[in-house]
């Protein structure tokens, strides 16, 4: 498989020393990986830089062979690169429709665009209930699926999920991870997901990167580091 | 009796422009969230291109319709060229931006043109009507009324109903987010400026041939009779700027027919500071806090 991702010595830091130290990766397409590691460890950090939200030092990100380093955020999006925010990104004061639409709008005209947000309320049935609510009216939960349904609608190649898990019930996640594994299986979406809770991460990632201060302190399939007790106490907390 | 009832159809009218005009503070407000103290002076200059197209072509019709594409333009100039590189740190960065183009912008209409006030004409006669012996709109109070309507609902239409309306709104709320969902939000920045200064252009338009006339001043009094509308209905709040438009002009129009007009600025400035007073976000300021 060809690299869908990769990660060229980025080098990211907002003023006094970088937050990410020369990172090297990549992620072949199709892959589901982790990106574990404690509070502070550069997670977010990585998101926004490869989302094109905050411009490295140094260093490069290349999607799907194309430097993006002077691409838009928004043609990224455009590109196929789609991120979900920490903290859960709904638009608090549109509407559960209004929200997935424009998700859907530069994608999908028409009939088209009708059809893709249908298929995201049979993805995530609760929003059906739910779409003339305001944004701000939602549960938890209900905004984490409406902003990964907002995120899948326009059928992205890489999603950037961050800590999706924060804030939720166990079940919830449980639940919100599984419709993610099962949408990555079945259409081949790549996804890195941030994740503190690095059990949930790992109960659907096929590799996990950890991060310690904003640098790879590992990099392996899933199974082996759920099974690395050493790496788990000293990077992972548990 | 009869007096107020003329009272109450004039300041209708009168209030509609308010209402217009300090509908595009709010959309200003809410896409950049700047006061836009320039926008009687931007408006002014639309609204001189409007008086020189009228004046060579004799139609009215054509110095509207250039009314509104000058606002526009001058709308997308002051955006592109100007607010773009505000510095982001203080608010009272675009504020200050904004008074140095009112100077700027009035006193070169003042070295063109001069100080005179230039009378503009109207396709409507501006004496009342009289229905069953009473004076109540004036063709020229009904054609204003009309236009101000049939803005403000095709505004409401474009926001709610339409995908532009959408992109707009997501920019001025959660510009990052759009931004992430591939929405070009500074594109929408541009057009949410341009609306703004076209619809403020054809307020100025509709009102200033029903005061002294043209002048680089003439919209001084409207922008702030209009600031205070956006006040009091809330600088958030679309519904708030119809509603604070209309109470505005009928305070105005009932003030000056019976108190006398130089009392009128003075009973609005009284409204401006109860309110605030009483309810500082506005009339009706959004309740809960935004979190996106």
């Amino acid at each position: 498989m060809s690299d869908l991702l990769e990660i060229d010595r980025l080098v990211v830091g907002y003023g006094g020393a970088p937050v990410l130290h020369e990172l090297s990766f990549s992620i072949p397409s199709g892959a589901v990986v982790g990106l574990l590691g404690a509070n502070g460890a550069g997670k977010t950090t990585l998101m926004r830089a490869i989302a094109g939200l905050v411009a490295p030092r140094s260093g490069s990100v290349v999607f799907d062979g194309d430097v993006l380093d002077d691409v838009a955020v928004e043609d990224r999006a455009r590109r196929g690169l789609a991120q979900v925010p920490e903290g859960r990104s709904v638009v608090a004061e549109l509407t559960v429709d209004e929200n997935l639409r424009l998700g859907a709008l530069w994608r999908f005209r028409g009939a088209e665009r009708e059809r893709a947000i249908d298929e995201i309320y049979e993805l995530f049935e609760p929003l059906a209930r739910r779409r003339s609510s305001a944004g701000h009216q939602l549960s938890g939960g209900e905004r984490q699926m409406l902003a990964l349904g907002r995120a899948l609608i326009a059928r992205p190649r890489l999603l950037l999920l961050d800590e999706p898990s924060l804030g939720l019930a166990p079940l919830v996640v449980a639940s919100i991870l599984e419709v993610l594994r099962d949408t990555a299986d079945r259409t081949g979406l790549t996804v890195l997901l941030a994740e503190q809770n690095v059990t949930s991460a790992l109960s659907i990632a096929d590799r996990g990167i950890v991060l310690g201060l904003g640098e790879i302190v590992a990099d392996a399939p899933a199974d082996t580091l759920a099974a690395d007790s050493a790496l788990r106490h000293a990077y992972l907390g548990f | 009796m009869d007096r107020l009832l003329y009272l109450l159809a004039t300041g209708l009218a009168r209030g509609a422009v308010f209402a217009l005009f300090a509908l595009s503070l709010v959309l200003i407000w809410r896409a950049a969230r700047i006061v836009n103290f320039a926008q009687g002076a931007m408006a002014v200059v639309a609204t001189y291109v409007a008086f020189a197209v009228t004046g060579l072509t004799g139609s009215y019709w054509l110095g509207l319709g250039s009314a509104l594409l000058a606002g526009a333009a001058i709308g997308f100039a002051v955006e592109r060229g100007v607010m773009r590189f505000a510095p982001q740190g203080s608010p009272f960065s675009g504020v200050i931006i904004a008074i140095g183009l009112v100077m700027v912008l009035q006193s070169a209409l003042g070295i063109l043109f001069g100080q005179q006030h230039r009378p503009m004409a109207v396709p409507f006669d501006e004496r009342p009507i009289m229905i069953a012996g009473v004076p109540v709109f004036s063709p020229y109070d009904l054609f204003v009324l009309v236009v101000a309507v049939a803005v403000m609902a095709a505004l409401a239409l474009l926001f709610t109903r339409t995908s532009l309306g959408l992109q707009l709104r997501a920019s001025a709320f959660a510009p990052e987010v759009s931004r992430l969902l591939g929405v070009r939000v500074s594109r929408m920045l541009t057009i949410g400026w341009m609306l703004s200064a076209a619809v403020a252009s054809l307020a100025a338009l509709l009102l200033v041939p029903t005061e002294l006339g043209l002048n680089p001043h003439s919209t001084d009094m409207l922008f702030v009779y209009a600031f205070t509308v956006a006040v009091v209905g809330g600088l958030d709040s679309p519904p708030g700027a119809l509603i604070g438009g209309l109470v505005v002009g009928l305070v105005i129009s009932l003030v000056t027919g019976y108190l006398g007009s130089t009392v009128a600025p003075i009973a609005v400035l009284v409204l401006l500071v109860v309110v605030l007073l009483v309810r500082p976000g506005g009339i009706f300021a959004a309740r809960e806090a935004r979190t996106a």
